[in-house]
């Protein structure tokens, strides 16, 4: 395309804002937390005074913080693998084409459209002890005195209140899994299926051998995408449990939200927020620069 | 039964028998989405002293929509709240965003790809690590704890994701429909306008619906940084109802239900979009 200097120049100018924007809002706003991080700030006037690494210092001594790290790998191994194998499941089972296909996709992805508050108010009083599907379970003669989200048990660092939250999350979020799954499955030519049912094969062989395969970098988006949402839960937490009885059900996105905003507990708030941008970056820095490769290349 | 069973055969009897299976599967999954559909409608149709707890799962002896009415009365100003933020968010962001996703789609300057994955960083990051800050220079404009602020603050980290959303979109435009109106003379804006513009309907549907939601459903920032609740949004407003001493769960279901009506209205007129924007959510490059 003929692009003279002058035009190109003109288009360098008109995304600068938004460029100065994300250097200011991102960039600038992380290296100023990560002052803060470092910071004697506490109260509610900024005092920038270097203390060196105590916060971090403190906040890897404090139990609590133990728990969140603890709840945040539980509870994104549960999450990512319950979203993907319902979502592929369900993906794989649509495709097969069935009558009603479009009510099915409507029925598995709405609660994508909802507020992880919606879906908190709503699951808390679905697993609400003393009602919810507590009560249904009794009328079905099964063993129904959960305590859900505010079971204190605790098995090997796993706490069984997670189970609450990885639900609700999972609700909202195999149908996301599913559409993209679907979308998949369906850019895998037929006629390759065909060929390997002429040759004898399986369902299960295929869907192994053919299926997860070619479906791999799906997968890997899946995983990426929600391992960050689930590295930085705060909104269903909140509106489910909060930190949950002896921090059950606590993430670092709520330590970090109580410690500031309720505390006052700047510099300590900011080390939190500090080790949740490593651990996002450790998994996406390694997906960006792996999709823009390819994309060049 | 037997008779016909045995004259289908046994390879057309196991494909019905599979097909049976598959539709159980799938119905299972549909009463678990929907199940707690069901409870939140019940719920917020029954009256106060209609709902105990052991009869959660039965319908309402008296339909009544005594729950809706006290929760439009304490929800009502901040469902205000969260329209008079969502539109511009939406509409500025998407405007932003559109432009940027036409540079970077077609002006290829140099670094512009490094910009780019700079820029989409900044949809990635947990805003935790730039709320302190955020609220300070908030407070230093004298946007702290209004919708000014909020709106700004949504605008600024909505970037990142529209521009994303439309690069995408405007990258399968041909080549060849812009150099046809560079040789009319048109220049960059023109093409702009006369060329991308009226062809990014279906893309601005996406992203306004996409953005949207997003903003809609947002809780972080909304709760850092309105802290009255005459100006908070819904989202904020509704977890304060939740939190509150006695617990009305007719009321919270109702409101929940309040809550998500818009985005749910928009998933259901128009979900091939709002499905396409989700897909566009996670990045594909």
């Amino acid at each position: 395309m003929i692009r003279s200097r002058k035009e190109l120049t003109k288009a360098v100018l008109i995304v600068s804002p938004s460029i100065a924007a994300i250097t200011v809002f991102v960039y600038g706003f992380i290296l100023w937390s990560l002052r803060t991080s470092v910071s004697a700030w506490e109260g509610i006037r900024p005092n920038y005074t270097f203390v060196g690494l105590r916060n971090y210092a403190r906040l890897f001594r404090s139990s609590r913080f133990q728990i969140d790290l603890w709840n945040t790998a539980y509870f994104t191994v549960f999450f990512i693998a319950v979203c993907i194998v319902f979502g592929f499941l369900l993906a794989y089972l649509i495709n097969k084409q069935i009558r009603g296909e479009g009510f099915f996709r409507t029925v598995y992805m709405f609660p994508m459209a909802l507020s992880f508050i919606v879906t908190g108010v709503l699951w808390r009083w679905v697993l609400n002890p003393t009602a919810g599907v507590n009560v249904l379970l009794a009328g079905l003669g099964l063993p129904s005195s959960w305590g859900w989200y505010t079971d204190t048990t605790r098995i090997g660092g796993f706490h069984l209140a997670l189970i609450s939250i990885i639900a609700a999350a999972s609700w909202q979020f195999i149908g996301y899994t599913m559409a993209i799954y679907l979308a998949g499955l369906r850019s895998i030519p037929e006629q390759l299926l065909e060929s390997a049912r002429m040759d004898g094969a399986n369902e299960f062989t295929i869907i192994r051998r053919i299926i997860l395969p070619m479906l791999r970098p799906i997968t890997l988006s899946a995983m990426i995408v929600l391992g960050h949402i689930s590295l930085k839960i705060f909104d269903l937490v909140m509106a489910m449990t909060g930190r949950g009885p002896a921090f059950a059900t606590d993430f670092p996105g709520v330590f970090m939200f109580e410690t500031t905003f309720r505390g006052n507990r700047y510099g300590e708030g900011a080390a939190i927020s500090t080790v949740m941008l490593l651990m996002v970056a450790v998994v996406i820095v390694p997906y960006l620069a792996y999709t823009f490769r390819k994309e060049h290349s | 039964m037997t008779a016909g069973v045995a004259s289908l055969g046994s390879a057309r009897w196991a494909v019905v028998q599979r097909r049976v299976l598959l539709y159980v599967v799938l119905g299972i999954f549909v009463v678990l989405f929907l199940g707690p559909v069901y409870v939140l409608l019940v719920t917020s149709l029954k009256t106060f002293q209609d709902v105990s707890l052991s009869e959660m799962w039965v319908f309402p002896r008296a339909v009544s929509l005594e729950a809706f009415r006290a929760a439009l009365i304490r929800l009502g100003p901040n469902l205000r709240n969260s329209f008079v933020l969502v539109i511009p968010a939406t509409l500025v962001t998407a405007a932003i965003g559109s432009i940027n996703g036409y540079v970077f789609s077609k002006w290829r300057f140099r670094g512009s790809n490094i910009v780019f994955a700079l820029i989409l960083f900044g949809m990635f990051i947990p805003y935790q690590a730039i709320l302190i800050p955020l609220v300070q220079f908030l407070r230093t404009i004298g946007l702290y704890g209004n919708l000014g602020g909020l709106i700004l603050t949504h605008v600024i980290y909505g970037i990142p994701i529209t521009t994303l959303m439309f690069r995408n979109f405007y990258a399968e435009i041909p080549d060849e429909l812009l150099e046809a109106g560079y040789m009319d003379g048109l220049e960059l804006f023109g093409v702009y306008r006369r060329i991308m513009l009226p062809l990014s309907a279906p893309g601005l549907v996406v992203v306004v619906i996409w953005q949207f939601t997003s903003v809609w459903n947002d809780f972080l920032f909304a709760v850092t940084i309105t802290q009255r609740p005459g100006v908070q949004p819904i989202t904020v407003a509704l977890q304060n109802l939740a939190g509150s001493q006695v617990v009305e769960w007719n009321v919270q279901m109702a409101g929940a239900l309040i809550a998500a009506v818009p985005t749910l209205i928009i998933y259901i007129l128009l979900g091939k979009y709002f499905i396409r924007g989700m897909l566009a959510g996670s990045v594909k490059g």
